[in-house]
């Protein structure tokens, strides 16, 4: 009999992981995935095309139900677990069953931070994270309802670009004097808000939420500088927090993530954490590249192989309202790196390269991404790019094509 | 070369550059341009054009046009005039400056660009009427010894030869002539008789040229060596009874002290090998080719003109040829290849200071004659001050009013800082322009006239075999330009003359031209048209191109002079003249250790007023240079590509080097084009020295003593805009015409990021930007719509890349949104190859390309030519071509004569 792998979470992180566990050591684990949204893992970036009307909401699964049948999974989804029982190496279900496990993979997610502000409770306070919001968010914009969304970074910006869209009139207010600003230097962030702004958003900036009004529901929100934006609906998008509490509760170490080693380990022997609710060397990753790396580590790890994940070079590379967004490494620069960049603005492009010693150690893309990944395999490979920087903002040239080919 | 459609009407007419004057047919397109091609009948051409000629179309543009008349007015700015405000200003400063300080206190400085009618009217207003003999003109920086050469051999300015001498000649010898880039028509002639007939082409010239690419022997004589080759030549004939004794004795006289003197100087081949830096073997097979070959003809062009000893050189190279009666007969005569396109009309009529008119001079009798046949009771009776001294005295203050017609003095003159500080020391410097702005308007103009332009004007022009052609408008006079016989008989008849200059026509000056050449001549003038005296305004509109001496009562123009003797001295007898040793005015010493040789590129004409109209032109160099031998190169620290300081006692300028085993060892060479008009430290006219010729006056405009030093810039680039543009002060920079617009090529010192700081001073805040300040790289542009507007690229020194790509993006208008992603990299997009530098202005092909085919298996210009028509219109790039074949295989590129082009 196969030793029992069970996976909390059922998402990004778990099916890569399941994925990853099937190439390397298929039949060696019988594997349990229990999640508790109620459908099939889905791929959550592409939450904001749904939003958007760009893409079907069924279309975003990210695989069929015979795949997860064909590697021998138990799916429970629809199921939270509401405890761990790390001596008993059981899981207690709700208002269900227990089920036992050798090894546990925690991959739980994240959720929304809410607001500490007055009036956070109204009704109409919502939030952008899963499919559920999503419907929410349709009927609110099929109505034509007014919305704030609170928070300038990737999440809000999605969720107000897919309101938009969708037809709400939509205002966005961010605290910071940029848009992403861990992601973006300060003309990225300036051009994506002329772009944004394009397709119809109001962005707000330096602008503090300092409540939400209203008496029975929401009718506004009122900004520290004493401004008020009137509003039927407020978006809170203003960040997430690692999902720790099952965790905690099971006495296994907790920071700002589920902490876990080099081998995606938490401090209890057998049970390990990945993605976005787990703390790796001090980081809480929020983006799925990096699970994804963790996955194919930990797949390695339980299989006998010998894998240790050393962290990610934290990359962002997608589309935020509609326009290509990359960034990676050190992009904001050190005292000690120079910068390539190239600004055409009115096409709606930015591009900013970091290089120190020689080598590139971050960048990033506004509106041309089309290089991103090569970049970031140079970022990552840590290889020395002297030869290539006369021209590499414009294209890897075709000798490294071949070479990669 | 432009195609012609035949539906439309052309009008025939000649070229306005050099010499040649070759027959254009002129197509207007109905907007203000016009298609050009050469004209298959006349006989200077046959059809061909050159790259200049064949752009022809695309200098007419009035961007730059002066096109009403202007004043400097109390404030200091130029301001719009009426005509009849502007001429009478200018008549009455003339008067006032004449009565107060008499008729030697103002001047006319003239240009062989006039036709010959606004010639004589210039040449009579100031010597008949004004009652001074100072008009002079540009070509006496270019013809002047040849003229004074003729006129001490001849008894009077006759060129003896024809063009189709050159198809008839057995021996082609070329002194100081680089005919492949300045007179490109004639030499395809040449070429073609070599290679139908066989003719042998020795080609003498201190610096390897496109010329002496074909030359059987080519001379790389020591600069100013000429005299002694062709003194050690007429002795060498002498000493091997190679003379032609019976033409000697019967036609000629002074034959025997020129042989004593020319022994005195080369009386071997070893003496003329030691004082010309010949090898004795290249020295003895020129003797023996000259000598054994009757027909030989031998043509002279600046090399041998702009000299000190200038006058002589022309001498020692006549002597040869009357010595051995090789003058005036088919295939066989000195022949002087003129610059200009009517340098020989402005001779025709006197305009030289040295001159009278109708090749009369300052003889009691001929002053005489011609005071009786203009009515003229103040006419001038002695020469007035010849181009150089005319400066000085107008830096003296002697002169006190200048009347320029057509020509840019403040860029050609040699010593040009002098000349241009003389001219804002002039009470009135009145300017008869087509353009708005140039070195000389710069300089201070008073009152500027604005003349009609190539296109616009009509009249007459002689070329170097003396054949008149008519010069036909085909474009309608733009604004209020006037021609420049009107102006000036505006001004005459203000000045009260107006019974002598009342002019209905250009026809109508023609006539009295013609007239006057043959009032009283019988004979004993060479230049006569007296047949065309009475030529009636139709006759005049169409007549055909035609040799001149035309005599009253001949049916036929008798075409050649002297093959029987009858010269036009007092005994009729020709001249041989004892030149002196040859020495040229300067030295060289430890402090200025080069000689600078000056010049023409290929593509180019004079201050590039008209030709810096055109894209196509503005290809072949771009750049102002200075070319040095390699050992040169490497013994004052010059890489090729880098830049260099060149010093002179009289200026200095900054050039891009072009290293070139072509160059003479101790020689430098740098082309004259460029002027504070078009790059910030080019004008080689200020490098020259002053020295002139005691017979011509003309200036050694070709061996100043100079020094060169390397000049580091760290960053090389250029600018491409809509608009002209201010650069800069600190920058080096050169203007060029490209498609669209204009393109600067920039060099600097200062830090990447004040030229941001400028381009958004002049494109706007809008940019599209490109920076690698670490890397030293900083480009950008700006947009009118999807089409660049200004555009800037700034990198490293060694490494500034091409500018073809941005210059076909720039040209190509709206951009694709790929295009538009790609510019800033200066990399084609994909399907866009960069063609290179150009290499065939007339088809626009570029290196790149020609390479490309010579890779592909082309193996000859033959086949270049067929495959991409390079070379096969005007053939000037055939040389380029043939050097290109010959690299192929070879890292080594000496063509490659411009970085960053």
């Amino acid at each position: 009999m196969s030793e029992s792998l069970v996976i909390v979470g059922n998402g990004m992180a778990a099916a890569r992981l399941v994925d990853e566990l099937a190439k390397v050591a298929l039949g060696r684990f019988a594997i349990a995935v229990i999640g508790a949204e109620p459908r099939l893992a889905y791929n959550r970036v592409l939450l904001s095309s749904v939003l958007a009307g760009e893409t079907a909401s069924h279309e975003i699964e990210l695989k069929p139900a015979n795949w997860w049948r064909d590697r021998g999974v138990t799916l429970k989804y629809g199921c939270a677990v509401d405890e761990i029982d790390v001596g008993r190496r059981e899981l207690k279900i709700a208002s269900e069953e227990s089920i036992t496990f050798s090894k546990l993979v925690l991959a739980i997610g994240s959720s929304p931070l809410r607001l500490n502000v007055p009036g956070v409770d109204l009704p109409g306070v919502h939030t952008f994270r899963d499919s559920r919001d999503v419907d929410l968010l349709l009927t609110l914009a099929a109505a034509k309802k007014r919305v704030v969304v609170v928070g300038g970074g990737l999440l809000g910006l999605e969720a107000a670009y897919g309101l938009a869209k969708a037809g709400a009139p939509v205002t966005l207010v961010h605290l910071m004097d940029r848009l992403m600003e861990r992601q973006l230097d300060a003309p990225a962030g300036a051009l994506l808000k002329s772009l944004v702004e394009k397709k119809g958003i109001n962005v707000l900036l330096n602008a503090s939420t300092s409540r939400i009004l209203g008496q029975s529901r929401v009718e506004g929100v009122e900004l520290a500088d004493g401004r008020c934006i009137e509003a039927d609906a407020v978006i809170l998008a203003a960040g997430i927090r690692p999902n720790t509490a099952l965790a905690r509760d099971a006495g296994i170490p907790v920071n700002r993530g589920v902490v876990v080693d080099d081998h995606l380990q938490t401090g209890a022997d057998g049970i390990f954490a990945l993605g976005e609710c787990a703390e790796h060397r001090g980081i809480c990753y929020g983006l799925v590249e990096p699970a994804y790396e963790q996955a194919r580590v930990l797949a390695q790890h339980l299989a006998g192989r010998k894998a240790a994940y050393p962290g990610s070079v934290v990359a962002t590379n997608l589309k935020v309202s509609g326009v290509g967004v990359f960034s990676a490494g050190e992009f904001m620069g050190t005292d000690r790196s120079e910068a390539i960049v190239l600004g055409d603005f009115r096409r709606g492009v930015y591009k900013k390269l970091v290089i120190e010693d020689g080598r590139l150690t971050g960048a990033v893309l506004v509106g041309d991404t089309t290089d991103a990944l090569w970049y970031l395999e140079l970022i990552r490979k840590r290889e020395n790019i002297v030869g290539l920087r006369k021209d590499m903002m414009f294209g890897r040239p075709p000798a490294t094509l071949a070479v990669a080919a | 070369m432009t195609a012609v459609d035949p539906a439309l009407k052309a009008t025939s007419t000649t070229c306005p550059y050099c010499g040649v004057g070759c027959g254009v047919l002129a197509t207007p397109d109905g907007s203000g341009g016009a298609a050009i091609s050469g004209d298959p009948s006349h006989p200077a051409n046959l059809g061909r054009l050159c790259s200049k000629g064949s752009a022809l179309g695309e200098t007419l543009g009035l961007e730059d046009r002066l096109l009403y008349p202007m004043i400097r007015c109390s404030s200091g700015a130029m301001e719009q005039i009426a005509w009849s405000d502007a001429l009478d200003h200018v008549a009455h400063r003339f008067a006032h400056i004449v009565a107060r300080d008499g008729p030697g206190a103002v001047a006319f400085y003239l240009s062989g660009q006039l036709l010959t009618e606004d010639y004589y009217v210039a040449n009579k207003l100031m010597k008949g009427f004004i009652g001074s003999a100072n008009v002079d003109t540009n070509s006496r920086l270019c013809m002047a010894s040849s003229v004074a050469g003729h006129r001490r051999a001849f008894g009077a300015d006759t060129v003896p030869g024809l063009y189709e001498d050159l198809d008839q000649a057995d021996l082609l010898i070329l002194v100081g002539s680089n005919a492949a880039w300045c007179h490109p028509v004639l030499y395809q002639r040449m070429i073609a008789n070599k290679q139908r007939r066989g003719a042998r082409m020795v080609v003498i010239d201190p610096r390897k040229t496109d010329t002496s690419e074909d030359a059987d022997l080519f001379l790389g004589v020591k600069p100013g060596s000429d005299t002694a080759l062709f003194s050690g030549l007429l002795v060498y004939l002498a000493d091997n009874e190679l003379i032609d004794r019976d033409y000697i004795a019967r036609y000629t006289a002074g034959f025997d002290e020129a042989l004593v003197r020319a022994r005195a100087i080369a009386g071997s081949v070893a003496a003329t090998a030691l004082a010309t830096g010949l090898s004795e073997q290249d020295v003895a097979a020129f003797f023996q080719m000259f000598a054994a070959t009757p027909r030989v003809v031998t043509l002279y062009s600046q090399g041998v003109n702009q000299s000190a000893q200038g006058t002589d050189k022309v001498n020692a190279i006549l002597n040869c040829h009357l010595a051995t009666g090789r003058i005036g007969k088919i295939g066989a005569s000195p022949f002087s290849l003129t610059g200009q396109p009517n340098a020989m009309g402005g001779r025709e009529v006197g305009g030289l200071a040295n001159q009278l008119a109708a090749h009369m001079n300052f003889t009691p009798p001929d002053i005489d004659r011609v005071r009786r046949f203009w009515k003229a009771p103040r006419i001038a009776t002695h020469e007035g001050l010849k181009a150089v001294q005319m400066f000085e005295a107008i830096g003296r203050g002697e002169i006190k009013a200048l009347w320029v017609m057509g020509t840019n003095p403040a860029v050609s003159l040699p010593d040009a800082d002098a000349a241009r500080d003389a001219l804002k020391k002039l009470e009135l410097l009145v300017i008869s322009e087509n353009v708005l702005s140039n070195d000389t308007v710069g300089a201070g103009a008073h009152v500027l006239l604005p003349a009609l332009a190539w296109g616009e004007k009509s009249g007459t022009v002689t070329n170097s075999e003396r054949r008149i052609s008519r010069q036909r408008a085909f474009l309608a006079a733009p604004g209020e330009a006037r021609p420049d016989w009107w102006i000036i008989g505006e001004v005459a008849k203000r000045l009260g003359f107006g019974a002598a200059f009342d002019y209905k026509s250009a026809a109508a000056i023609f006539r009295e031209h013609a007239a006057l050449s043959s009032f009283e001549n019988n004979g004993s003038r060479d230049f006569d048209i007296g047949a065309l005296s009475s030529v009636s305004d139709e006759g005049f509109d169409g007549m055909s191109p035609i040799l001149w001496p035309f005599r009253f009562g001949d049916i036929e123009p008798s075409e050649r002079f002297f093959s029987g003797g009858d010269f036009f001295t007092n005994d009729r007898k020709g001249r041989f003249v004892a030149p002196e040793r040859p020495v040229l005015r300067t030295e060289t010493h430890e402090g200025r250790p080069l000689r600078l040789n000056t010049g023409r590129i290929r593509d180019q004409w004079h201050t590039m007023t008209r030709t810096g109209m055109s894209p196509r032109l503005g290809a072949h160099l771009p750049e102002p240079f200075i070319e040095v031998h390699p050992d040169d190169a490497a013994r004052y620290g010059l890489a090729d590509g880098s830049f260099a300081r060149v010093t002179t006692d009289h200026g200095q300028c900054t050039l891009r080097v072009v290293v070139s085993p072509r160059q003479q060892r101790g020689m430098l060479f740098a082309p004259i084009h460029w002027s504070e008009a078009n790059s910030s430290s080019a004008r080689v006219g200020s490098l020259v020295a002053p020295f002139t010729d005691p017979f011509s006056g003309q200036p050694e405009a070709k061996a100043t003593p100079a020094s060169i030093a390397p000049y580091e810039y760290v960053f090389c680039g250029f600018v491409l805009s809509r608009k002209p543009l201010k650069l800069p002060d600190h920058a080096w920079w050169a203007r060029a015409t490209v498609n669209g617009g204009l393109g600067y090529l920039i060099a600097d010192n200062a830090d990447l990021k004040g030229w941001s700081s400028w381009l958004r001073s002049v494109a706007g805040e809008e940019l599209a930007e490109y920076s690698d300040f670490g890397g030293g790289v900083y480009r950008a542009a700006s947009f009118a719509g999807d089409a660049i507007e200004t555009c800037l690229f700034l990198g490293p020194a060694r490494d500034a890349g091409d500018w073809g790509i941005v210059k076909e993006l720039f040209a190509a208008g709206p951009l694709a949104d790929d295009q538009r992603r790609m510019l800033l990299s200066g990399k084609p997009a994909q399907g866009l190859a960069s063609t290179g530098p150009v290499v065939c202005a007339c088809f626009g092909v570029g290196r790149t390309t020609i390479c490309d085919a010579i890779a592909a298996g082309s193996r000859s210009a033959a086949e270049i030519g067929l495959k991409l028509k390079a070379g096969t219109n005007c053939g000037s790039c055939i040389p380029e071509l043939k050097r290109l074949i010959a690299q192929s295989g070879t890292d080594h590129d000496h063509g490659k004569l411009v970085a960053a082009s």
